[in-house]
């Protein structure tokens, strides 16, 4: 009966999340504050629905129901707890429950924790994320219920979770990075009801940020999760592949970047305001466009978990209803929000637009070759696939582009900075990232372009980010006291910039002096690869829970002395699955990265070896980043509501339509 | 013209310029780096150019895995029903690499119609087959499937010839 009450449950939440879309926008329309304040029950009762229902298939999962064909094509008795309960999102229906699931833990989210704002817009929120729950709801029920029964004859036995995806990094990577994808679609509901209700001042843009930083800071996670998974359990020993998956991840992340930046701009000076609606927009519009590539099929991939063209139909018409109806709305209403900007050449604002607009290029060009294949696919062009170069070529120069203004962005004034105090940050960062690009790559025995340029430019940001945290300081009658009387937000600023720093530093090292070999291995053989010798001493057996495992044993030694113990694994699971677990010895200066190839004949191997500099740095970069966006969430102006309130009062709305 | 307006219209020159400028590079670095992909028939129709690199996408042919001795040289051959492509490569094989299962060889063609991959992507999961590569399938078994028809035509026409 269990997972009946799951489809029950999951029916009753469609039923509240359709209430949720219409009542409250209607009770705005016609001045009912009883119909208004109905959302925020609505919303809390939507989760709890969603709740029960997923509670409901884990229930499935963890009690081996494989009449549930959800369950029996993706469960096994012998799988750990812990991978029984990760499998709920292990294949598409469920990780669409998973996405519906966040999506009502923000919504409720954002009802619980919207004490301060004005009824209508809270309705308006509300109502907006409603309504893209009721969509998600269909689609689930629709096209890809996880609670249908395979009756009368179910099959004894599960057919086990992929065993790709039998590792941490999968129990932890969709949640987070569904946290992020979802998370945009409160920027978005805000964004929609600003062009509703036609007003837009600094008290929505107090409210926005901190969501749009959350929702920002677990997609920035997510995607350094992906890319350290990929990493590990590929064995391929790469870290970011520019597959269309990844790019499907890293389009909205590059937006809610552009859109972070663009808040602050909104918050501080009042100015950008039609270009935040436009980026809170394309950010979800970005997620959901990720969505469609991920789960209809077109695309060939590990995420891609199985070719249904009526779902591909959906989400495809979905996107359209969600994106062409928010853009005609922005065209109708955002004109009334326009504002005169004045701002010098000089001056923070024109930096950050110089921001967005790099990042909306490298989005641009982004989605150009991830969308390219499947439009000559259709057109009849030919198959064509796009390969990392193309990326490359423009990711690499643009992103080092973006972090040379980053470092001066982040220290000139608002409205208009004097040429002097900028020609000397510039110059205190040149003296500083000159020397870093001619002398630091030299660390790792050679010379090399893009290293260079890496970690000039990661010197730059790090010289010219601690200068003007030291100058920032210097008002106090001591420095401990000057630093903690900093904001969070602008600390938070000051971690996310390190951690891009970091992670370009860690990229165009390793990307430089990575090494690699591939060879044919008998117990007993040594090889050098990148100064490091490795020793093969031979393959054991072993049997884990639910497959059997070849481990190979590698010692490591450089200058006559051990370093690492490696085991690679072989394994192979019931259903015949053959996986590589790469054996890895991780420091923050290198990686040592061993992948078991084939058994070539009785006793050789093949094997890959890698010695892979700084690659840990980019994670840690990544981690840098979201921790900045936190801390930045926590910055008191964003909970002192009294002050906000005050200012409610003294902004002037920018216009009065639509009320 | 009014200043105002002239400033305007720079200002959109400008953008226009550029933004050409920047669709025209991103055009051309595309072009530089499209794979595309060929089925194994198409290859043996000559309708491939030598010197691009190239994908192709077939089924390992049982029994035509061999092993350089020594090293990590592979040779085997892709089929699409219809026809084969012999593949050279060096390294390692993916986990779910097998003959009779569905793979992918990136490389250049070589004389002697060898495909010198550089990668060999294999699905990676056991239900699962590129769609590509099933697209390949498709066409070349209705190829061979069109061959067949005609080839007993031609036995119906000329009775004499396909007598035992």
């Amino acid at each position: 009966m269990i997972p009946e009450y799951g489809h029950f449950a999951l029916i009753l939440a469609c039923c509240l999340s359709l209430v949720l879309a219409v009542v409250p926008m209607l009770g705005v329309a016609l001045r009912r504050p009883l119909w208004m304040a109905c959302a925020r029950p609505l919303a809390v009762g939507q989760l709890v629905f969603v709740t029960i229902s997923f509670g409901c298939l884990a229930a499935a999962f963890l009690g081996d129901d494989f009449s549930v064909r959800y369950v029996a094509q993706n469960g096994n008795s012998l799988l750990p707890v812990y991978y029984k309960f990760s499998a709920v999102w292990g294949a598409h229906e469920g990780s669409l429950l998973l996405w519906v699931l966040v999506l009502a833990g923000w919504t409720a989210a954002v009802a619980v924790f919207s004490r301060e704002l004005p009824p209508v817009l809270v309705a308006r929120v509300l109502a907006v994320m409603g309504l893209i729950a009721v969509g998600f709801h269909l689609f689930l029920l629709l096209t890809s219920n996880p609670f249908e029964r395979v009756l009368p004859l179910a099959p004894a036995e599960g057919r086990d979770l992929n065993p790709l995806l039998q590792d941490f990094g999968l129990i932890v990577h969709p949640p987070l990075l569904y946290m992020g994808y979802v998370g945009l679609s409160v920027p978005f509901a805000f964004a929609i009801a600003a062009l509703l209700g036609g007003r837009m001042d600094v008290a929505w843009t107090r409210w926005t940020r901190p969501w749009t930083n959350t929702a920002w800071a677990f997609l920035t996670l997510g995607i350094t999760l992906g890319s350290w998974w990929a990493y590990y359990e590929l064995g391929w020993g790469g870290w970011w592949f520019w597959d269309p998956v990844e790019n499907a991840s890293f389009m909205p992340w590059l937006i809610a970047t552009a859109l972070v930046h663009s808040l602050a701009v909104t918050e501080k000076r009042g100015l950008f305001r039609g270009w935040t609606l436009l980026l809170a927009i394309f950010a979800f519009g970005l997620s959901l466009l990720g969505t469609f590539l991920v789960r209809s099929g077109v695309l060939t991939s590990v995420h891609a978990f199985a070719s249904d063209p009526t779902r591909g139909v959906f989400v495809l018409a979905f996107l359209g209803v969600v994106i062409g109806g928010s853009l005609l709305l922005y065209g109708l209403r955002a004109p009334a929000l326009r504002v005169p900007a004045s701002f010098g050449w000089r001056s923070r604002e024109a930096f950050v637009l110089a921001n967005n607009g790099l990042l909306a290029v490298i989005t641009a060009v982004i989605l150009l070759g991830t969308l390219y294949p499947l439009v000559a696919d259709v057109m009849g062009w030919g198959k064509i696939s796009v390969g990392p170069p193309y990326f490359n070529s423009f990711f690499a120069p643009l992103a080092l582009v973006l972090a040379l203004l980053m470092g001066i962005g982040a220290l000139v004034q608002w409205k208009d900075s004097a040429p002097a105090p900028m020609a000397r940050a510039a110059g205190l960062g040149a003296l500083v990232a000159v020397p870093a690009a001619g002398l630091l790559p030299w660390l790792w025995g050679s010379w090399q372009w893009g290293a260079a340029m890496a970690l000039g430019t990661a010197a730059w940001v790090a010289a010219l980010t601690v200068r003007d945290l030291w100058r920032k300081s210097a008002f106090a009658p001591d420095r401990w006291q000057g630093l903690r009387r900093l904001r969070g937000g602008y600390w938070g600023m000051v971690c996310a910039h390190l951690g891009v720093a970091v992670a370009i530093a860690g990229a165009g090292v390793t990307a430089s002096y990575s090494a690699h070999h591939e060879a044919r291995m008998q117990p007993g053989d040594a090889l050098v690869v990148a100064d490091y010798e490795f020793h093969f001493a031979g393959v054991t057996e072993r049997a884990g829970p639910n497959y059997h495992a070849q481990i190979g044993a590698f010692d490591v030694h450089r200058d006559g002395r051990l370093v690492a113990h490696l085991e690679p694994e072989k394994r192979r699971y019931q259903g015949g699955q053959v996986m590589t677990e790469a054996g890895i010895d991780g420091r923050l200066d290198r990686d040592l990265y061993v992948v078991l190839g084939e058994s070539l004949d009785d006793t050789a191997w093949a094997v890959r070896l890698h010695v892979k500099p700084l690659v840990r740095w980019l994670w840690l970069g990544g981690v840098l980043i979201a921790l900045g966006a936190v801390i930045a969430v926590g910055d008191r102006r964003y909970r002192r509501s009294a002050s906000v309130r005050t200012e409610v009062r003294t902004e002037v709305p920018a216009n009065a339509v639509g009320r | 013209m009014h200043p105002l307006r002239k400033r305007r219209l720079l200002v959109v020159v400008f953008i226009l310029v550029v933004s050409s400028i920047g669709v025209a590079l991103a055009t051309y670095a595309l072009r530089q780096n499209m794979n595309f992909f060929y089925t194994p028939s198409q290859v043996a129709a000559d309708s491939v150019p030598g010197d691009v690199r190239i994908r192709v996408g077939g089924m390992v042919v049982r029994g035509s895995l061999t092993r350089t001795p020594g090293d990590l040289g592979v040779n085997f051959r892709l089929t699409d029903g219809n026809a084969e492509l012999a593949v050279r490569y060096t390294g390692i094989l993916p986990d779910l690499f097998g003959e009779g299962e569905a793979a992918v060889a990136a490389g250049y063609l070589r004389s002697g119609r060898v495909l010198e991959a550089d990668q060999v992507l294999a699905k990676h999961d056991e239900n699962y087959t590129p769609p590509e590569v099933a697209d390949a399938m498709k066409a070349g078994h209705a190829a061979r499937a069109a061959r067949a028809a005609r080839d007993t035509d031609t036995d119906t026409d000329t009775p004499g010839s396909s007598a035992p």
